[in-house]
């Protein structure tokens, strides 16, 4: 038979049930409710991967999420192949593969091993060291390295197409968040369940239970019942309430501001194809704000730090007694145990009690538990009492181990001795999972008893139960978890009363008795010694000496310049003894060394998780104008503007982008053009106060403007910078419509509201966003009143009747519409206002209309092009925020004798009134065919002088002008209202500067005559 | 991600709220006699307070309504909302010590914070 490692009638996966999937092409066997991990030692194979830096072998240490380096690559679809997934934590189903990562050639025969071999060149802070700090290296730099550093030494491939999976985020709250369902969680769930709060469970397995599915079923019973039963009831009751959620293959990965948590749920990954709902996404990240958290995230063993400590084979005793009562699979033949605590003594029993030989317990402490230790002599253990493990042997598995034992220095006494065995269980001590707790910015505190740190002082509403509190013993934990599950439900404003517990049984070791020894002594000097500490980043006790000694006193800084806890296992095994390590070396305590962050994500999570629904088309929402199906018709190119796709030109079949704005340009003066305007933003300025309310936001004057007048209005921030522009138009005296450049609506409207709310409580004033109440097409053009005429009804269109700057009422086929006669183009204008939903319809009717006339859409490219030949600004494009109305040679749009506006002091600060300020004109090149670089840097020089090069200013606006035949630019040139006429120069990158005349910007005037 | 208690609409999700500047700025009203100095006062400079810093926020997908704010930007602990024209409430707060340094809890700054046997002695 084959899984020669399968205990019988040990496991909870079903039996029932044989489940294969491949492994670096090879066939396992295995069962439903295996992870990978189980299933591999099953099997005897034990070695999965290299680490990163030496390649040296990486076998199964944790059972669980805290595994710090049995990585595999799961599928070999460049579109949907998943890296670094951790062996323990990935359920294995038919047609799962999984490839070992990091080598190459194959597993046992890798090349890169040759850094093994140099292990003392590679010392702490290699990296730094040479490619940053080096004088040897100065020629070459990291860039050059990095590349072939990342290729020998990767971890995982990342995808290298689209991925083809969908994933959705959602939002949740709750009052009662529960995180882990082990005892003290389902306990803490199962007693805020009965208040009727609404609580959510999240489990990070596949499984309830915790660490009650890592015990030996036949050794505790709770309230009689054996914890397989306990568990299933717990569940059963939970399920009686409506409002109790249990998330399984959940993990929260973050814990944020005001009890804000991120859970990532793998919705499909462990199935196989065929079980795979089409309508599930891959994975559903749940963003849950929880009125009360429960914290319930257990411990995370250490192992110890030993010579030789790294090989596969070496496993974290609670692993052993995981995969054994959990999964059915004792990972050895013959077990060693190694530890400083009592906890490690308990996986010896239990091997013993599944028929298990063990080696030997090996004990670094001098007293020991007289109970215990007459248990494991009754059990026909040995025991190895004040001795350590300081080597051991085996190339891909160990197959010995070498002990010393200690003098009352602890350091090695007398010979080495070697132990056979297949499988070493390490314990160091438990560590309380506390970096939700600490990303919760809750403070920490030293646990002497643990010699680890555990949860001290609340920060956020959250409390924390069970072994993430430090807290060990069975009925202990389910009395602290219903007390946190009964304080929650109560914080949260519901009332509970608190019910009797039930009873524990058991014969588990429940004490620790621990004695924290942060290195193993070896009795080999410094230099020879390989004790790992992160097995991931092969970071060594001797690295985390040296950068003590170096200087490197923070931890922070430690842990960049060895790498120390860096891995994508965020050091969950490694960082307490690195930090135990680092305050020996400096003779102080763990907790004056302190900790490192616990970042989130606490594991990794998907990019695309995170992502969410968020990709592709629906990356952000996208505006289109009620014309917008029209444009699509006409296969219009679009482009963003602000949150609005707008149709930038309307190319014809084989016609260029190029040409179809020169012809759309070309058009719009010669015969006539028309424009969605849409976009542009509306606000509907009303109360008996606007008039001043105006006066106040525009640089210009607005006491006067008749009802039926409009006009053009710059708008500055207090600082005097150009911030919008935009036509007014008095509908009455107490009513105006105000519009705004497409992109500033918003933040116009928040600035208006800001000084009426904030400022000027006092005025009489409303404003209300209408821009998407309104649909507008713009006609221009010698042809334009002929073509509007056409079709409105109701106004004398004749520019002598119905002048420049002015607006009337009129009707559409019957439906009312406001017409401005405002020009953006300089052309004869006509700007149809109708209520949205006749958009398309008006858009239609004026095409028609317009098609004897010869009337072209045009898009925003052409609309751009059009308003430069005129010299018309874009705010944003020839402003930056560092633009006065003087630097745009607009003072005219300024009225100095009227009262403050916004930004009117900052127009005479000493800064903004300086004679040499960068000032907008227009360019025309020597050459009426180049068109230069918008943002092109402008010099005084024919040649490029050496830097530094002193600059003129830069080119805003550059286009080729149809309707003149030759290329018109805008820029900013310092002192440039001064230099008409002057040449300037046009720098390029990697090319001759191009010279150019300083021309007047409205290009349609006298400039172009007076340049040539 | 905060929740902010709106005056008008009560409890909601940061992203429906955009932030305004500090508060208790009141905009000169006889700007033309002020110097360059005393106006670029008003213009650009701000106290970048670290702790309790009275700020204005904007629920803009809301009531539209401006309000301020008593958040303690060393540790986000909002402490009071209150109405434009108002004046800030009197809150207790857990302070930084200095300007650079650290309030005792809650701050994101420091990573992890480790309690002091002084606070072991009092928990
Ligand atoms: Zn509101």
């Amino acid at each position: 038979m084959s899984q020669p490692y399968r205990i019988p009638g040990r496991g909870l996966i079903n039996r029932d049930r044989s489940v294969s999937f491949t492994f670096d092409g090879r066939e396992i066997p295995g069962y439903e409710g295996d992870t990978i991990a189980s299933a591999l030692l099953a099997n005897g194979e034990i070695m999965v991967g290299r680490s990163f830096k030496y390649h040296r072998p990486r076998g199964i240490v944790g059972a669980g999420g805290d595994d710090p380096a049995a990585m595999v690559q799961i599928g070999s679809d460049p579109a949907s192949t998943d890296p670094n997934v951790m062996v323990t934590t990935r359920e294995i189903h038919a047609g799962l593969e999984a490839r070992s990562q990091n080598c190459w050639p194959s597993l046992k025969h890798d090349v890169g091993v040759l850094n093994d071999v140099f292990m003392r060149f590679f010392p702490a802070g290699f990296y730094y060291k040479t490619f940053m700090g080096s004088d040897r290296f100065r020629w070459l730099n990291w860039m050059t390295f990095e590349p072939f550093i990342r290729r020998a030494a990767g971890l995982g491939k990342s995808p290298t197409k689209p991925d083809p999976d969908s994933y959705e985020s959602v939002n949740r709250h709750c009052d009662v968040l529960v995180i882990g369902a082990g005892p003290a969680g389902l306990a803490a769930a199962a007693n805020a369940a009965r208040s009727g709060a609404r609580v959510i469970l999240v489990e990070e397995t596949d499984r309830l239970g915790g660490s009650l599915n890592a015990t030996d079923p036949d050794g505790t019973t709770i309230g009689g019942k054996a914890p397989a039963d306990w568990i299933a009831d717990q569940t059963a009751k939970l399920a009686e309430h409506p409002e109790v959620t249990v998330l399984t293959q959940t993990t929260a990965f973050g814990y944020y501001a005001m009890n804000f948590v991120g859970l990532i749920e793998r919705v499909k990954d462990h199935l196989p194809e065929h079980r795979r709902d089409r309508r599930q996404p891959r994975q559903r990240v749940w963003r849950v704000r929880a009125k009360q958290v429960v914290l319930a995230t257990g411990a995370i063993e250490r192992p110890l730090v030993f010579n030789e400590n790294d090989r596969p084979g070496i496993m974290l005793a609670g692993a052993v007694r995981t995969f054994l009562n959990r999964y059915g699979v004792l990972a050895g033949k013959r077990v060693l145990i190694f530890t400083n605590n009592d906890s490690a003594w308990q996986t010896a029993f239990d091997i013993r009690a599944a028929g298990g030989e063990v080696a030997g317990i090996v004990d670094l402490r001098r007293e020991l538990n007289e109970a215990m230790a007459l248990r494991a002599l009754k059990a026909g253990i040995a025991v190895y009492p004040r001795t350590a493990i300081v080597g051991t042997h085996g190339r891909h598995r160990i197959d010995s181990a070498f002990v010393s034992s200690l003098d009352d220095n602890g350091n090695v006494r007398g010979s080495r001795s070697r132990i056979e065995c297949d499988l070493i269980a390490v314990s160091g001590g438990w560590n309380p999972n506390v970096a939700l707790f600490a990303q919760s910015r809750g403070k920490l505190k030293w646990d002497e008893e643990l010699a680890s740190f555990r949860p001290g002082l609340s920060w956020q509403q959250e409390r924390s139960a069970g072994a993430c509190n430090g807290t060990l013993e069975l009925q202990e934990v389910l009395a602290e978890g219903s007390k946190a599950g009964l304080e929650a439900a109560r914080a949260a404003d519901f009332t509970v009363r608190a019910i009797r517990q039930p009873e524990v049984r058991t014969d588990a070791v429940e004490t620790l008795n621990l004695v924290p020894v942060w290195q193993v002594p070896s009795g080999l000097p410094r230099e020879k010694t390989k004790a790992f500490v992160d097995l991931q980043d092969d970071v060594k006790a001797s690295d985390l000496q040296l950068a003590t000694e170096e200087g490197y006193d923070s931890v922070e800084h430690t842990k960049r310049y060895t790498t120390q806890g860096m891995g994508t296992d965020q050091g969950k095994i490694s960082n307490v003894n690195a930090f135990g390590i680092m305050a020996e070396a400096r003779g102080i305590t763990v907790p004056e060394v302190g900790t490192t962050t616990f970042r989130q994500p606490y594991r990794p999570v998907t990019i695309g998780a995170l992502g969410g629904q968020h990709v592709g088309a629906h990356f952000m929402p996208r505006r289109g104008t009620p014309m917008h199906a029209w444009h699509l018709e006409q296969k219009a190119i679009f482009e963003p503007v602000g949150d609005w796709l707008r149709a930038r030109a309307y190319p014809k079949p084989g016609e260029s982008f190029h040409d179809a704005v020169q012809r759309e340009a070309k058009a719009a003066r010669t015969t006539a053009g028309i424009l969605d305007a849409t976009t542009l933003g509306k606000i509907d300025i009303r109360g008996k106060d606007a008039r001043t309310f105006l006066n106040r936001v525009y640089t210009n004057a607005w006491s006067k403007l008749a009802p039926g007048r409009c006009r053009y209005g710059l708008m500055l921030g207090e600082d005097g910078m150009v911030s919008d522009d935009g036509v007014t138009a008095c509908i009455a005296d107490d009513h105006f419509h105000m519009t705004t450049t497409t992109g500033g609506a918003a933040s116009v409207l928040q600035k208006l509201e800001d000084y009426l709310q904030t400022e000027w409580p006092d005025l009489d004033v409303w404003l209300t966003t209408v821009t998407e109440q309104w649909a507008v097409a713009a006609v221009c053009g010698p042809k334009a009143e002929e073509i509007v005429a056409s079709v409105v009804e109701g106004i004398d269109l004749d520019p002598e009747e119905f002048p420049f700057m002015t607006w009337q009422d009129g009707t559409v086929g019957g439906i009312p519409v406001r017409v401005f006669r405002v020009s953006f183009t300089g052309e004869t204008s006509y700007e149809i206002n109708i209520p949205a939903t006749y958009g398309r319809w008006l858009w239609e009717e004026l095409i028609a209309a317009g098609k004897p006339h010869g009337l072209t859409p045009y898009g925003t490219e052409a609309m751009h092009l059009l308003r430069a030949e005129k010299g018309f600004i874009i705010v944003g494009q020839e402003t930056d925020g560092t633009v006065t109305p003087g630097d745009l040679r607009m003072d005219w749009a300024v009225a100095k004798k009227k009262g403050d506006f916004i930004g009117k002091r900052s127009l005479s600060r000493s800064d903004t009134v300086r004679d040499d300020r960068k000032q907008l004109v227009g360019l025309l090149t020597v050459d009426g065919d180049h068109v230069p670089m918008e943002g092109a840097q402008i010099i005084g020089t024919p040649e490029e002088p050496a830097p530094p090069v002193p600059m003129l200013g830069h080119v805003t606006s550059a286009y080729f002008s149809p309707n003149l035949g030759r290329s018109i630019a805008m820029a900013m040139v310092k002192r440039g209202g001064q230099r008409m006429g002057e040449t300037v120069w046009i720098a390029r990158l990697g090319d001759k500067p191009v010279p150019a005349k300083i021309v007047h910007y409205d290009f349609l005037g006298d400039a172009v005559g007076e340049a040539a | 991600m905060f929740v902010i208690d709106c005056p008008n609409c009560g409890a909601r999700d940061q992203s429906e709220f955009t932030y305004a500047g500090e508060a208790h700025i009141a905009r000169p009203t006889d700007s033309e006699n002020m110097t360059d100095a005393e106006w670029a006062e008003f213009v650009f400079m701000r106290t970048n307070t670290k702790g309790l810093f009275a700020e204005r926020w904007w629920h803009a997908t809301g009531c539209r309504k401006f309000f301020n704010m008593l958040r303690n930007t060393a540790t986000d602990e909002i402490h009071a909302v209150y109405r434009i024209g108002e004046k800030p409430p009197k809150v207790t707060a857990d302070l930084p010590a200095t300007p650079a340094g650290e309030a005792s809890i809650g701050s994101g700054n420091d990573a992890v914070k480790i309690m002091t046997r002084d606070e072991e002695a009092a928990s």
